[in-house]
């Protein structure tokens, strides 16, 4: 048990609280907009972590036994990490944007700004 | 088993993926599944960036950059058929 060792274990840790609080927040609020704003947010900042724990064991095993193996791990992790970065908002707004137009609407909305752009104009 | 500590991270992230197909299954209306799709699709990734580390395989981590990208492409075709055409 060294500092790369605790190191390992608080981002694994972050990733494991994180993304149980993104599938619960799933169970927990009323309508389909407030669900996918706490299951993208909290499930892509866990993965990030889960991403950082990897690319850290992968550096630590890399300085050890100097297999080039760790390091293509590292680099492979990282570009999973920015494929999922990119494609996770842009995924969530395509899927709020559909719910909204095929006729789903906010649970206990007091404002609709989206409505009303569609509705007035841009102004 | 080469770290156990990554693969007891990747039970737990399993178990919020379990949370989220039930989501898939009682969903009362359409895009609730499709929400609860998409949170799948991310633990999927992140459970399997961790199970590349744990079994010290990189080809799983390549498997997850390919989800991550397909999972994405078929987001997108499922949230243009339920907005009901292009425009």
């Amino acid at each position: 048990m060294n500092a790369v060792t605790y190191v390992i274990y608080a981002f694994l840790t972050i990733n494991m609280v994180f993304n149980l609080l993104g599938s619960f927040s799933l169970h927990r609020f009323p309508d389909v907009y407030t669900r996918l704003h706490g299951a993208t947010k909290c499930t892509t900042f866990g993965t990030i972590f889960a991403v950082l724990a990897v690319v850290v064991h992968a550096a630590y095993q890399l300085h050890i036994t100097g297999d080039p193996k760790y390091l293509q791990m590292a680099l492979h992790s990282v570009v999973a990490l920015v494929a999922l970065l990119l494609t996770n908002p842009t995924g969530a707004h395509a899927i709020a944007k559909a719910a909204h137009l095929s006729g789903y609407k906010p649970a206990k909305a007091v404002i609709d700004a989206y409505e009303e752009k569609l509705r007035g104009g841009a102004e | 088993m080469i770290a156990p500590e990554f693969f007891y991270a990747a039970v737990i992230v399993m178990i919020g993926a379990f949370m989220a197909l039930l989501r898939v299954f009682f969903g009362p209306s359409v895009p609730d599944r499709v929400v609860g799709v998409d949170t799948l699709n991310t633990l999927i990734v992140a459970g399997m960036v961790l199970l590349g580390a744990a079994y010290d395989r990189t080809i799983y981590i390549d498997i997850a950059i390919v989800y991550a990208l397909l999972s994405y492409v078929g987001t997108l075709a499922i949230a243009r058929y339920l907005q009901g055409g292009l425009e």
